[in-house]
């Protein structure tokens, strides 16, 4: 800064003209110190580990061998492209995540439309109920899914096909990334519930009754009324969900291991599984890099359709 | 043809049906979880699934010795309150200045923070890992609680900021006009006024920190583990006692789901970074 005016002796003059509205910090402004621990630890916990990754990416690095750790620029990434695990985590991911977010979108704006659509009994505990699922931690919601409804022989969806008359179904070893579908889904969706129905109630209520007395059916006024007030919390479910599904762990990790084969393995668990099974940094390095960089295109994507519709309200 | 009183008692009906079907099914895996922790381990394994049958405590009275529950369930309640306590410590003078004194990056650096979450885990795992290894810090909560902090701490900034936004600052400038230094200011007047928001604010940090489940898979096994990884520790082979892994999820589940129950609203303004309330 100091250089600058030096050079540019005009510079600082058109700089505060510019913003005469500021508020003049007393004393010294406590704004620069307050907000630099929590920026410097977010700096740290972004840069240190992340400039390791890139530095790990690009040498030999593996545990089993310990002092072999020669440059061999990107052979890392190659090797990970070309794993056989690397096409189907990819699509595994996509898979994943754009299936539950579809499920816990529609499924959540129609759940929190019927919520919101007559007041019965019981509304509250329904409320509850319906929420409840977003507060199980992942590793009881990932087991209890696998021992007591998905297990072919013990389970209640065994014991409600055996009902019907049909052969039991091995859920997680015959459609294994289905079945992690539904039980992310079924983590997730509650979220959603919980963020419409609240953004729903604030729906204004006089406007809905003036659309009635106008003649508007209830679609009319679903489409045109409710779902152009939710497009913000729409918005916020798709955004925060992303940022989850994209990193889902612990369901895979304690039902099937990314198995069979690599049919329900995602980039998470597959850099996982590099690193900490196979214990070769480099090229789980070089995958962490690849996630980092699908994350931001996703994140660069989100902000701009979200970014302002967060901030502009204060 | 039906009355309108009468159509609006049949709608309210089905709609009423509706809602309840739909819950009592996304309910189901929890009260069945609830349900098996009161069998026997016969009973819990017997086909077809038994709704009616002789309900036991023995699970809950086991759960100790098979496990040793409580070492896991302290290291969950001193990780979690740690990184709540030490987010809430960083995350309220960040909340305050960005709030009252905001500048042209405020909200620059509030969007930056947001995109911190971004940055999937999976990205620093191995140097995170090596690190620990390095520090002997590996299987102890003091690793978990600095990095539950920083994960959580956006979340923290955000939601602090949205509260600390809705005070009328003519409070504060009256405070300062008395002539209260900056910690006075903070102590005295803005921190009771904003007690529940706050307290909303560690709830939520709270649970986040309750229920996370990669790094304590990843950088714990034994003398740190908190429950999740108890829990997901029952996923091996050996490990069918479903009517203990029941109780014992009843057990872990139970305080986050109260607390969420009671919070729901203000949990709703977090999780949104303020953009739904």
């Amino acid at each position: 800064m100091a250089t600058s005016s030096a050079a540019l002796p005009k510079a600082p003059v058109t700089e505060s003209a510019g913003e005469p509205s500021e508020r003049k910090p007393r004393r010294f402004g406590p704004s620069w110190f307050l907000v630099s621990p929590s920026v410097a630890l977010l700096l740290l916990w972004m840069l240190v580990p992340l400039s390791m990754t890139v530095y790990f990416s690009v040498i030999r690095y593996n545990l089993l061998y310990p002092g072999e750790n020669d440059f061999v620029g990107l052979e890392n990434f190659h090797y990970f492209l070309t794993d056989a695990g690397f096409m189907p985590g990819i699509v595994n991911t996509l898979i994943l995540v754009g299936s539950v977010l579809l499920i816990s979108v529609v499924l959540g704006v129609l759940i929190s439309a019927l919520l919101e659509a007559a007041d019965f009994a019981g509304r509250g505990i329904v409320r509850v109920m319906l929420v409840s699922p977003f507060f199980i931690m992942p590793t009881v919601s990932a087991l209890v899914w696998k021992n007591l409804i998905y297990h072919p022989v013990s389970g209640i969806l065994a014991a409600v096909w055996k009902f019907f008359g049909a052969q039991p179904v091995g859920w997680l070893a015959q459609h294994p990334l289905a079945s992690i579908v539904i039980i992310v889904s079924w983590q997730w969706l509650p979220f959603a519930i919980l963020i419409l129905m609240t953004a729903m109630q604030s729906l204004d209520q006089e406007q809905k009754e003036a659309a009635r007395l106008d003649g508007a059916g209830p679609i009319a006024i679903f489409w045109h009324l409710t779902l152009p007030h939710l497009a913000r919390p729409i918005a916020v479910v798709v955004m925060i969900e992303t940022i989850f599904l994209l990193s889902v762990f612990a369901e895979i990790f304690t039902t099937t291991s990314g198995g069979p084969g690599y049919a329900s393995t995602n980039l998470a668990y597959l850099i996982y599984n590099q690193a900490l099974l196979q214990f070769d940094v480099g090229m789980a390095s070089a995958g962490g890099l690849i996630a980092v960089v699908i994350a931001n295109i996703a994140a660069i994507i989100l902000v701009r359709m979200l970014g302002k519709n967060l901030t502009e309200k204060y | 043809m039906l009355t309108l009183k009468q159509s609006r008692r049949l709608n309210t009906l089905v709609v009423g049906l509706f809602a309840w079907a739909i819950a009592l099914l996304l309910f189901f895996p929890i009260f069945w979880m609830l349900l098996t922790s009161l069998k026997t381990e016969i009973d819990a394994f017997a086909t077809p699934p038994q709704l009616i049958f002789t309900p036991t405590l023995e699970n809950y009275l086991q759960i100790q010795d098979r496990s040793g529950y409580f070492k896991y369930a302290w290291n969950s309640v001193t990780i979690s309150f740690g990184a709540t306590a030490l987010g809430m410590l960083i995350a309220i003078p960040a909340a305050y200045s960005m709030a009252f004194y905001e500048t042209k990056r405020t909200k620059g650096t509030l969007l930056w923070m947001l995109s911190t979450k971004m940055l999937p885990p999976v990205g620093v795992l191995v140097p995170i890992y090596l690190l620990a290894k390095q520090f002997g810090m590996l299987d102890s909560r003091a690793v978990l609680i600095i990095i539950y902090t920083l994960i959580n701490l956006p979340i923290l900034v955000w939601m602090i900021y949205t509260y600390f936004k809705d005070i009328p600052r003519d409070i504060l400038e009256a405070a300062r006009m008395d002539g209260a230094t900056l910690m006075q200011e903070m102590v005295r007047v803005l921190l009771p006024i904003s007690k529940g928001g706050l307290a909303s604010t560690m709830l939520l940090s709270l649970i986040l920190c309750w229920n996370e489940a990669f790094w304590s898979l990843n950088l714990t096994s034994s003398n740190a583990a908190p429950l999740t990884a108890l829990i997901a520790s029952y996923s091996s082979p050996e490990g069918l006692f479903w009517a203990k892994l029941s109780a014992v999820s009843t057990l872990a589940c139970a305080p986050i789901l109260i607390f969420g129950w009671i919070s729901q609203k203000q949990l709703v303004r977090g999780l949104s970074f303020g953009a739904v309330k």
